[in-house]
């Protein structure tokens, strides 16, 4: 268990030292959460008063939430795991005696974490002082956005992975990766969120884990009443996500041969 | 004495071939594109993954207009002909542009020493060595839906019109090529900058595919001064569908998209010198 905490911290560490990376992402995060506050803000002004259950304060508060979690969650193309297997890296991974998953898994939570507070704080702090947000009242609220996040950014890790092992059937996996993100993006309400689909997509949309991974966090942190429920499924999809790569991977390797030494 | 002739001969030729700019383009894509078209699985992949982004891009587009009938003064039909112009111009500029933001990778790892060291542009050598046809997709896409929102719009085609609907394309790509090489011009004085990049050039293209009249007045005001993508789509769109422009914006401004182009290549193009001066190699 160790092993894992350390995986964790040294996560934490190598993704909080680009600062300038940082300071570039903030601006960039913030003019697209102008852009994307407006035109929900017009939708929702040239359509009465509410869309999909959102008036223009909720709005407002899912777009400025929603580009601070960017950094935390992976949403844009993830693909070292694929990479390590071309280059062969990956029998380093298969030789250490951790489970091989858990590892990635651990380096990615940390480096999450490294992102949760340096984006998410400026990026609410732009929208109080320009669109508004609302904010849960009471400390648990937060407490089960941290729960809810967590569970967010690890389904989104294991999505990725999936797409990342198909690298052991077939050598270039970067149409599917490229692909994957323009899925994710749309389907886990990055973009617009998932009730105002239209209805076949949201019926659709509500039988994969893709909500989970970037609009439930949202949706609690916004004080959902449903929020025991959101994570409820979140931690359900978590079991079979990780069940789903176990096998890939160990179905995988079994094909996997690396050459040199 | 024959030996020593036919060495000449050759040295003569090789001087008489001075490689100009034009032919040593010519060799370096040929040889890329060929090398692309050679694996035919993936680049289709890649074909379908570019198309299916660009699908993506649009279903944010009619989600929105689903919701309310009119957004920023426009329906779903005339959306379609900002949303089609501005993947067209965005597509190709970034076919022929799009790698110029991604030079950090080059200075990360000390290959660009090698490319300033060689003869020849730097510039031409970055365009000519990344140019993925897999972005046809995109601009295949914004063609299709420029030509069908154009059809099913019910544009009154006049001469001005007409010659709009074609010009208006070219000044896209020539602001978005811009872009791109701001963009990369920023990779090196910030090497981890590229995000800011994002924001002119992904940004404008997000700003430049919606009905602009949606958008708050200050973004409105920057994306058409500052970073002037609202004219590649928005502006002209809107005067061939003959509809009313927000504040700010006024009809003939459609028509300045080329000019504002070669402006704003003049400017970047100084910019990238600068930058490349500033550049210091790590003697690898």
């Amino acid at each position: 268990m160790r092993a894992y905490g350390e995986l964790v911290v040294s996560g934490f560490r190598r993704y909080s030292r680009y600062r300038a990376g940082l300071v570039a992402a903030l601006f960039t995060n913030c003019l697209f959460g102008f852009i994307r506050a407006s035109l929900l803000i017009a939708t929702i002004t040239a359509a009465g008063t509410t869309v999909g259950g959102y008036d223009a304060l909720r709005a407002s508060t899912y777009v400025w939430v929603g580009q601070g979690l960017l950094g935390a969650i992976p949403l844009w193309v993830v693909g070292e795991v694929a990479e390590r297997v071309k280059t062969g890296d990956i029998a380093v991974d298969l030789l250490r005696p951790v489970w091989t998953i858990g590892q990635w898994w651990a380096v990615d939570l940390g480096r999450a974490a490294s992102q949760v507070l340096p984006r998410l704080v400026p990026m609410v702090a732009v929208g109080a002082l320009t669109t508004g947000v609302a904010l849960p009242r009471r400390p648990e609220g937060y407490l089960l956005f941290v729960v809810s996040l967590a569970l967010a950014a690890s389904l989104a890790f294991f999505a990725w992975l999936l797409v990342n092992l198909l690298a052991l059937w077939v050598t270039e996996v970067r149409g599917y990766l490229n692909l994957f993100m323009m899925v994710l993006g749309l389907l886990a309400g990055l973009i617009v969120p998932v009730s105002w689909f239209p209805d076949w997509l949201r019926v659709a949309d509500s039988w994969t884990p893709f909500p989970s991974m970037f609009q439930a966090p949202v949706e609690v942190m916004m004080s959902s009443p449903a929020s025991a429920q959101i994570i409820g499924t979140q931690a359900a999809w978590l079991a079979v996500l990780i069940g789903v790569a176990q096998v890939m991977l160990v179905r995988g390797s079994r094909r996997l041969v690396v050459n040199g030494g | 004495m024959a030996r020593a002739g036919w060495w000449s001969t050759v040295a003569e030729t090789l001087d008489a071939r001075p490689v100009t700019g034009w032919a040593m383009t010519r060799t370096l894509l040929g040889a890329r594109l060929r090398a692309q078209a050679s694996f035919r699985g993936s680049f289709a992949v890649d074909l379908v993954s570019q198309f299916a982004a660009s699908l993506v891009d649009f279903a944010e587009l009619y989600v929105l207009l689903h919701n309310a009938p009119v957004i920023g003064g426009m329906n779903l039909t005339q959306a379609g002909v900002v949303f089609g112009l501005s993947t067209l111009a965005f597509g190709l500029a970034d076919l022929v542009f799009g790698q110029l933001d991604r030079v950090d990778r080059l200075i990360r790892a000390g290959q660009l020493d090698t490319l300033l060291l060689r003869p020849t542009s730097l510039l031409l050598q970055l365009v000519t060595a990344d140019v993925q046809l897999r972005r046809l997709g995109r601009a295949g896409f914004g063609l299709a839906a420029y030509l069908v929102a154009l059809a099913w719009a019910g544009v009154t085609w006049t001469p001005a019109n007409v010659a709009l609907a074609v010009i208006a394309p070219v000044g896209g790509v020539l602001i978005f090529g811009a872009l791109f090489l701001a963009s990369g011009s920023l990779l090196f004085w910030v090497l981890d900058g590229g995000q800011a990049g994002n924001a002119l050039t992904y940004g404008g293209r997000y700003v430049s595919s919606v009905p602009g009249a949606a958008l708050a007045a200050p973004l409105r005001a920057f994306y058409t001064f500052v970073v002037p993508t609202i004219l590649v789509a928005y502006v002209p769109a809107a005067v061939l569908l003959g509809l009313p422009l927000p504040a700010l914006l006024w009809p003939p401004m459609a028509w300045l998209g080329v000019p504002v182009g070669v402006v704003l290549w003049g400017v970047v193009l100084l910019i990238w010198r600068a930058s490349i001066r500033h550049y210091t190699g790590a003697g690898g």
